[in-house]
C-alpha cells in the first residue's frame, strides 16, 4: 500500500484548542524591541536549535563574542547589512495556554506605516520605552497609533530597569506620564510593566530585582489577556465574497452567499437587508465550512442561503434589518497615508471596502495631524508617506460603511491607484479620538455620519 | 441576560481555517484564472482542503499546478493522480526535466533541481495565464518567508522585492496587478508546522506514506538521510542502509532529507515535532543551506 491515513489517538488534538492572540510590537530604535522579541522567543523555548546555530555564526562572522538575539528578527539582506529593521516581519510562538502572532514592527519615524500595518490586524500593542529616557516623541507617537486604529490592549513595558538600579519612582512616573497621556487618546486598556529585556528581567520570568512589582510578566500578561469579545453586543455585517452555485444535479438550486462575518451574529431566522440594494429577506440556513448551524459569528467563514432570490453579488452587505447601517457616498475619515508618492485634493482613486472596490474622488484634506502633539495643521494640500490626516471621498457608488470606532472591519478602507493598483492609504471612517486634543472636538460625531444619508 | 457566546471557545485552529478560506474566496471573486501549486506535500495537500471546503458544494473554482522536477517520491506521485482524480480536478504539470531535455536548463553539479524550478514555473504561469498563483508557503519556514505578504505581487519575471512590498492593513487584501505581472498568495502564511499537523489530524486528512515513520533505504550526505535515485546518489564512498525514517518535508529528492523517527501514527508525529529541537527546513532541507540568504535570493528570482 502507498499511502495511508493514520487516524492515530491524540491528546495532540485537543492542543488545537488554544485561544489565539495577534499583537504587535513598537518602540524606537535602541529601545530593545528586537531584544525583547528574541527574548521573548528565545526564553519561551521557541527558537530552536539550528535557528540559533545560525545566528551564532553570524555573530561571530561579524567579531561579536555572544549571540545577538536581535538576528533572529532581522530576515532581510539588507536589514542584516545595515542593523535595522525594515519591514513589517510576522513571528510564531506559542505555549501551551495560547498561540501568539506578533507583528514585529519597525520603530523608525519614517516607518510609521510599519506600525499602522502591524497594528491593524493587533488585539495588543506593546509600546517599549528606555527607563532612562522616559516618555518621548516616539512613545507618543506609538501611543497614538495604537489609539488610532483601535487597539484594544496596550502593554507599557518600561525597559533597561537594571541601568535606574531597578528604581520603582523612575517606574512609576513613566507609567503614570504614560497612562494619563494614552487614556486621552481613548485608549481602553493600559498595563505597564518593568522589564530588562537583556537581563530577562520580567519578560517571561519574574525579576529578583523588582520585589515592588507585583504584576505579570511580559508572557503572562500575553497568556492571560482576555481578547473574546462577545460578538452578540455587535451588529451583525457579512460582506459577500463570492456566490456559490453549484448547478449540479445534487443541487441543481443551492445558491449560497459566502463570506466572512465581519461582526456579530448571523442566526437562522434574521430579517435581514441586503446593501446597498436595501432588498430584505430572511436568513434561511447557515453552513459553517460543512456544518449546518443555527446561528453563526465574527470571524467565522460561512455561508448564507437566504429565503428569497435575489440579485446579490459580491461586494453587496447582509446586515440583520432592525440594526443594518446607513449607505452613503460621501465618507469622512482618518486615514494614514502609506504610498511613497502624495495623496492630493482631487486625485482619482479606487476605494476598497470589506469586498467592495469602487472610484472615488479625494474632495478635501482639511488636515494633517502631528502625532508628537495630535494638534492639526489646517490644509496641508497633500499627504505623503507615514502622514495621518483627514480626508473626504465622494465614491462613486453607495457603500454601508460603519464608523471604524465600531467596527474595525467594517469601518476600514484602502485607497487604491487605479493605473498601477499601488496601495495609497488606510482609511478609517468616523473620527479618529474621542478626546479634545482639537482633532475631533466632537464625541457624538462617529454616530451622526451613520445616520446621514 | 447571560449571553449564549459568553465563555465560548474558539480555537486557534479555527481563527486560522476561517482566515485560509476568506483568503481563497478574495481570489476567487478578484481574479479570472487562480491555480494552486499543488506538489503532494503536506502543506499543499492542506491547501486543497481547504479550498474544497470553501467552495462546498460547488467544485472548486481553481485547476492545480505541479512543478515536477523530476526527482520525486513514487509514493507522492500517486498520491498526487489519486487526488486529481477523486475530486474532479485539472493537472498542468510543468517538468524540470523537459526544460533540460531541450537544452533550456542545465542541470546543477550537485544534481540539485529545486533552484532549477523557477523557470518551469514562470513558463507555466505565463503560458496558462493564471494571474495568481496559491503557494503553501509559510512565514515559519524560514526568515525571508516572515516578510511575505498574504498576497506578494510579482513582477514580469516572478521576482520578489521585499522593500517595494504593498503594506497589509486589516483583511482588506489588494489583488490589482497590471499586465505580465501576477500575485502569489499564501493562504497558510500565518500557520505553524504544528498546526499543520494538529489541522491534519483534526480533519482526518490522509497523507502519502513517507510522512510516518518507515523502513527505507538511505545514505548521509551533508548531515541528513537522503534516499537513492537516479539523479546522482548515492557516490563512491556513500553507502546505503536500512533505517527507520519519516519525512518532514516533501520536495526533490535529492535534496530533502529524511529524520530518524519511530512517529507512525498522526499523534506520535505532534509529539515529536512539538518536541524538535530543530526547525523543519533545518532538519530536513539542504537549499536552504547554501548561505544566509538562500531563500530571499531564490525568491527575489520567481520561488515561492
Amino acid at each position: 500500500m502507498s499511502t495511508t491515513t493514520n487516524p492515530g489517538a491524540i491528546d495532540a488534538v485537543d492542543a488545537g484548542a488554544a485561544s489565539l492572540l495577534r499583537f504587535a510590537t513598537a518602540g524606537s530604535v535602541d529601545d530593545g524591541k528586537s531584544t525583547l522579541v528574541g527574548r521573548l522567543l528565545h526564553d519561551s523555548k521557541s527558537v530552536l536549535a539550528d535557528q540559533l546555530e545560525a545566528v551564532e555564526r553570524a555573530s561571530l562572522g561579524r567579531g561579536q563574542d555572544t549571540p545577538d538575539l536581535a538576528l533572529l528578527t532581522d530576515g532581510l539582506r539588507a536589514e542584516r547589512e545595515q542593523g535595522i529593521t525594515i519591514d513589517v516581519a510576522y513571528r510564531y510562538f506559542a505555549t501551551p495556554r495560547r498561540r501568539f502572532i506578533l507583528a514585529d514592527t519597525p520603530g523608525h519615524v519614517q516607518y510609521t506605516r510599519n506600525m499602522v500595518t502591524g497594528a491593524s490586524t493587533a488585539e495588543l500593542a506593546v509600546v517599549l520605552v528606555d527607563a532612562r529616557n522616559g516618555v518621548v516623541e516616539q512613545t507618543r507617537r506609538h501611543a497614538a497609533v495604537a489609539a488610532l486604529l483601535r487597539v484594544p490592549h496596550v502593554v507599557l513595558a518600561v525597559n533597561k530597569m537594571d541601568l535606574v538600579d531597578y528604581a520603582e519612582p523612575v517606574f512609576a512616573a513613566i507609567a503614570e506620564e504614560f497612562t494619563t497621556y494614552a487614556a486621552s487618546l481613548g485608549v481602553p486598556e493600559i498595563t505597564a510593566i518593568p522589564i530588562s529585556a537583556l537581563a530577562g528581567d520580567n519578560v517571561v520570568a519574574p525579576s529578583a530585582h523588582m520585589d515592588w512589582y507585583g504584576g505579570p510578566t511580559v508572557l503572562e500578561h500575553l497568556e492571560t489577556v482576555s481578547v473574546v469579545a462577545d460578538p452578540s453586543d455587535d451588529p451583525g455585517r457579512f460582506p459577500v465574497q463570492y456566490v456559490i452555485r453549484p448547478q449540479t444535479a445534487e443541487h441543481p438550486d443551492y445558491r449560497g452567499y459566502a463570506g466572512q462575518i465581519a461582526s456579530g451574529v448571523l442566526r437562522v431566522g434574521d430579517a435581514v437587508t441586503v446593501l446597498p440594494s436595501g432588498r430584505t429577506s430572511t436568513i434561511e440556513a447557515i453552513d459553517a465550512l460543512g456544518r449546518s448551524v443555527d446561528a453563526a459569528w465574527a470571524p467565522q467563514s460561512v455561508t448564507v442561503r437566504l429565503a428569497d432570490d435575489l440579485d446579490i453579488s459580491r461586494g453587496d452587505l447582509i446586515a440583520p434589518t432592525a440594526t443594518a447601517p446607513a449607505v452613503s457616498q460621501d465618507i469622512e475619515a482618518t486615514i494614514c497615508h502609506v504610498a511613497d508618492r502624495p495623496l492630493k485634493v482631487g486625485d482619482r482613486v479606487l476605494l476598497k471596502h470589506a469586498t467592495r472596490t469602487v472610484k472615488a474622488i479625494v474632495k478635501d484634506i482639511p488636515s494633517r495631524l502631528t502625532l508628537d502633539d495630535l494638534s492639526p495643521h489646517p490644509e496641508p494640500g497633500e499627504l505623503v508617506a507615514n502622514d495621518i490626516g483627514r480626508i473626504l471621498v465622494r465614491t462613486a457608488e453607495p457603500l454601508p460603511l460603519d464608523a471604524y470606532a465600531d467596527s474595525r472591519r467594517t469601518g476600514s478602507f484602502l485607497l487604491i491607484d487605479p493605473a498601477d493598483g499601488t496601495t495609497l492609504t488606510a482609511g478609517m471612517a468616523g473620527h479618529a479620538f474621542t478626546d479634545c486634543h482639537g482633532w475631533s472636538g466632537n464625541n457624538g460625531h462617529d454616530r451622526q455620519m451613520r445616520a446621514r444619508t | 441576560m447571560e449571553s449564549q457566546f459568553t465563555g465560548r471557545s474558539s480555537s486557534h485552529l479555527d481563527a486560522l481555517e476561517s482566515e485560509a478560506v476568506h483568503i481563497f474566496r478574495e481570489v476567487a471573486g478578484e481574479f479570472e484564472r487562480p491555480v494552486i501549486l499543488f506538489s503532494g506535500g503536506k502543506d499543499s495537500i492542506l491547501m486543497l482542503h481547504l479550498a474544497l471546503k470553501a467552495f462546498a458544494p460547488a467544485a472548486v473554482p481553481f485547476s492545480l499546478l505541479h512543478v515536477d522536477t523530476g526527482h520525486n517520491f513514487p509514493e507522492v506521485l500517486d498520491y498526487r493522480d489519486r487526488t486529481v482524480e477523486r475530486h474532479g480536478l485539472r493537472l498542468h504539470v510543468a517538468s524540470v526535466q523537459d526544460f533540460i531535455d531541450r537544452g533550456e536548463l542545465r542541470e546543477r553539479p550537485d544534481g540539485t533541481r529545486n533552484p532549477l524550478q523557477t523557470v518551469p514555473l514562470l513558463d507555466a504561469i505565463d503560458k496558462g495565464r493564471f494571474h495568481a498563483v496559491f503557494g503553501g508557503g509559510r512565514r515559519d519556514e524560514e526568515k525571508a518567508r516572515a516578510k511575505e505578504r498574504v498576497f506578494s505581487l510579482r513582477d514580469e519575471f516572478g521576482g520578489w522585492d521585499p522593500r517595494r512590498q504593498r503594506p497589509e492593513l486589516w483583511q482588506l487584501y489588494n489583488g490589482k496587478h497590471s499586465p505580465g505581472e501576477h500575485v502569489r498568495v499564501f493562504p497558510l502564511s500565518n500557520w505553524t508546522e504544528l498546526d499543520v499537523w494538529q489541522y491534519i489530524a483534526r480533519e482526518k486528512i490522509e497523507l502519502p506514506a513517507i510522512y510516518y515513520a518507515h523502513e527505507r533505504e538511505v545514505f548521509g550526505r551533508g548531515g541528513m538521510w537522503l534516499a537513492p535515485g537516479e539523479w546522482g546518489g548515492p557516490k563512491d564512498g556513500e553507502s546505503l542502509q536500512t533505517r527507520r525514517v519519516r519525512y518532514r518535508t516533501v520536495g526533490d529528492m535529492s535534496c530533502t532529507g529524511a529524520v530518524d523517527s519511530d512517529a507512525d501514527t498522526i499523534g506520535a508525529v505532534i509529539a515529536e515535532i512539538a518536541a524538535s529541537r530543530l526547525t523543519e527546513r533545518g532538519a530536513t532541507r539542504a537549499d536552504d543551506k547554501l548561505s544566509e540568504a538562500a531563500m530571499e535570493d531564490r525568491k527575489r528570482e520567481g520561488y515561492f
